[in-house]
């Protein structure tokens, strides 16, 4: 039977191996955020019709996908954590896609 | 919970089916239930013991007592309802305690007893002991859920009694109303919010405990299928809770701070609130449904002596349950001026999500088909499931075809098709899990004669009120409303009856179960002849149920296997 200490030990193992993340790195991830920030405001006031609502999920994807992966280490995690991780994603991105459905096509 | 303490140590003699590894140590002492001779009871038996418990079983047995109490406030309600509603005109009540009192009977229900029905209570008990564990993975988050649930009751129940009146705008809080009435909405929310949490802690703690504390050896194959269906359910639990608590607090943000979301006098949008409310509320009923299907799952092999037939087929479509359940939350809103597009889509996914329910139902079929059958109480529950679980399925399809839909929404048509697959299936289900783990826990048995004429009246009873409102709803009876033509009155009339005898059902079911627990005679290590893990354990349950690691069984061979007695 695997114990939570078995777990411990692993994502010690993966701090071990890569080391805590330089602060370069972060500040280079955090002067990211900022920037997809600004993209995003800047966005808005431009009409892109509905290319406007594709702009800002996009750019909002992408800052989730920094933050989750560098600063909730999910890059240093095994398959099965990046696996379920995926899922919750790909069944949110369902959602929202599913719901355009209506959004996309009312009049 | 107070019946909990262990001081029924008297009546031992004359019980010669006492295990013996019972006796072996402290640590082997029964967690609940009538203790061995000799033991001192001292040790955990006080209330705090109890309620800041780690143990799962404990833990189970809380929220047990809690749904049990939660079950019964929601019942009395609906019998009133009934009441009310047997004669056309005003009586009993007035219009706005009527509102009051449907939108409490349903929040009731549906946040507080069938979400943590089984999961809560025998998912947290029997799912570590089924793959071999001691406990869940996050023992401690476990009783931290137990306390959310505390919270959340207490606040769903203070909202009835303060502000400007209890909420009256129906278990689904749909918008702009829920935004303009006066009641106390805002609280119900927040309770709502709070019991979401609850439920995604014993989902995430569920994942983690079948990933990380299976018994080597117990592999996906062999894991038993509630076990599967608990597990599929927690994803659910854990994906969709989320969307559920963010909508509630979007309910109070625009309250409290009318900040436009959902009003449109505001720019907002009234549909935005349905989808979000969906996304969590239809994959919500198959919380409620999967682990009924799981508990039938292990019932019927037992008690056709069979093995179960199509073991992986049932295990994939609760995936794909959870999977394709997520994808149709949007056939609540046919009628509500969504775009027909995606009227069509909903419509067909609903239909999907039909497909992998109907495999289950017909391989449990293939499971009894020239099964050695025994007619015990849990089987019984178990077949009744199978029986209200279709006429509930298959009306389902009713609504879910958008056309037919249009003519039934909202009607009772609804309520009866709801009633039936949540209380006929999930409902059912929870006694049949009652009835078959009812001696390993409280290690004495019901009366089997009894147990079988509450099933029959619970069953007569569902189908005389129930079944009514089909019909009516056919003919067009709105839900909801507090009054109706008297061409309803004869069905409103019979609706009622049935309701009177699924109360008495009811009650000698649970007045047998009580019996059975204070005085009944001692139960064996294995009355059923179950072959999965929990019934190689004394009875009742030690405090610690494995000092090793088991070995995986094969879940549903029953060579070598007999009921004990």
């Amino acid at each position: 039977m695997t114990t939570s200490t078995g777990m411990t030990d692993k994502h010690g193992a993966h701090e071990a191996q890569h080391g805590p993340l330089s602060y370069r790195l972060l500040l280079g991830i955090w002067l990211g955020l900022m920037a997809l920030t600004a993209t995003t405001i800047t966005a808005t006031r431009i009409d892109l019709g509905f290319l406007n609502v594709v702009a800002a999920m996009g750019i909002a994807s992408a800052k989730a996908g920094l933050v989750i992966f560098f600063f909730m280490h999910l890059k240093y995690e095994n398959r099965l954590i990046k696996g379920m991780a995926l899922t919750a994603f790909v069944i949110l991105a369902i959602a929202i896609g599913l719901t355009f459905v209506d959004v996309g096509y009312r009049y | 919970m107070d019946q909990t303490d262990q001081t029924d140590q008297t009546d031992q003699t004359g019980h010669p089916d006492q295990t013996p590894s019972t006796a072996a140590s402290g640590a082997s002492q029964p967690f609940f239930g009538p203790q061995n001779p000799g033991a001192t009871g001292g040790k955990g038996s006080g209330l705090a013991s109890w309620i800041f418990s780690t143990d799962h079983k404990r833990i189970g047995l809380l929220y047990l007592g809690l749904i049990g109490l939660m079950f019964t406030v929601a019942l009395v309600l609906g019998l009133i309802l009934r009441l009310k509603l047997m004669t056309p005109g005003s009586t009993l009540l007035t219009p706005q305690q009527y509102n009051a009192m449907f939108t409490l009977h349903g929040v009731i229900m549906v946040f507080m007893v069938v979400i943590p029905s089984i999961p809560a209570s025998f998912g947290n008990i029997f799912l570590p002991l089924q793959i071999g564990a001691n406990d869940v993975s996050f023992p401690r988050l476990n009783n931290f859920s137990w306390w959310l649930y505390v919270l959340g009751m207490t606040l769903a129940i203070t909202s009835i009694f303060t502000g400007a009146g209890a909420p009256d705008t129906g278990w689904t809080f749909y918008v702009p109303f829920s935004e303009r009435t006066t009641t106390n909405v805002s609280l119900a929310v927040i309770a709502v919010f709070i019991l979401g949490f609850s439920s995604i802690l014993t989902g995430l703690n569920f994942i983690t405990t079948v990933h990380r504390l299976r018994t080597p050896g117990m592999t996906w194959k062999k894991l038993p299928l509630f076990v599967w269906s608990l597990y599929a359910t927690g994803w659910i639990q854990v994906l969709a809770t989320p969307i559920l608590g963010i909508t509630a607090l979007l309910i109070f943000a625009e309250r409290v701070l009318h900040l436009g979301l959902f009003d449109p006098g505001l720019g907002g949008d009234p549909l935005l609130y349905q989808h979000l409310f969906w996304i969590y509320s239809h994959p919500a009923v198959y919380i409620m449904i999967l682990p009924a299907m799981g508990v039938i799952s292990e019932i019927i092999p037992v008690f056709a002596r069979k093995p179960i037939f199509g073991y992986n087929m049932i295990a994939f479509s609760s995936l794909a349950i959870a999977f394709a359940g997520s994808l149709v939350w949007a056939h609540h809103m046919f009628t509500s001026g969504m775009s027909d597009t995606a009227v069509l889509v909903f419509s067909f996914l609903t239909f999907v999500v039909a497909i992998p329910s109907a495999i289950k139902v017909f391989n449990w079929l293939s499971t009894l088909y020239k099964g050695s059958i025994s007619l015990d109480p849990p089987l019984l529950f178990s077949l009744g499931f199978i029986f209200m679980f279709s006429i509930g399925g298959l009306t389902g399809l009713v609504l879910g075809a958008a056309g037919t839909d249009i003519h039934v929404h909202d009607t009772y048509f609804v309520v009866a098709h709801f009633h039936y697959v949540i209380f006929g299936g999930t409902g059912l289900g929870m006694f049949a899990a009652m009835h078959y783990w009812f001696p390993k826990v409280f290690g004495r048995m019901y009366d089997h004669g009894r147990a079988a004429w509450a099933f029959w009246l619970i069953l007569l009873g569902m189908n005389v009120l129930y079944f009514p409102m089909f019909i009516m709803g056919l003919q067009g009876m709105p839900r909801r409303y507090y009054d109706y033509l008297p061409q309803y009155a004869p069905l409103q009339m019979l609706s009622t009856w049935g309701s009177w005898l699924l109360a008495v059902g009811l009650g000698l079911m649970f007045w047998n179960l009580y019996r059975g627990c204070r005085f009944g005679p001692r139960a064996t290590q294995n009355p059923w002849g179950g072959a999965t893990l929990e019934w190689t354990l004394p009875t009742p349950l030690p405090h610690e149920a494995f000092h090793h690691d088991p070995e995986a069984p094969e879940p549903y061979d029953y060579k070598g296997i007999n009921p004990d007695g």
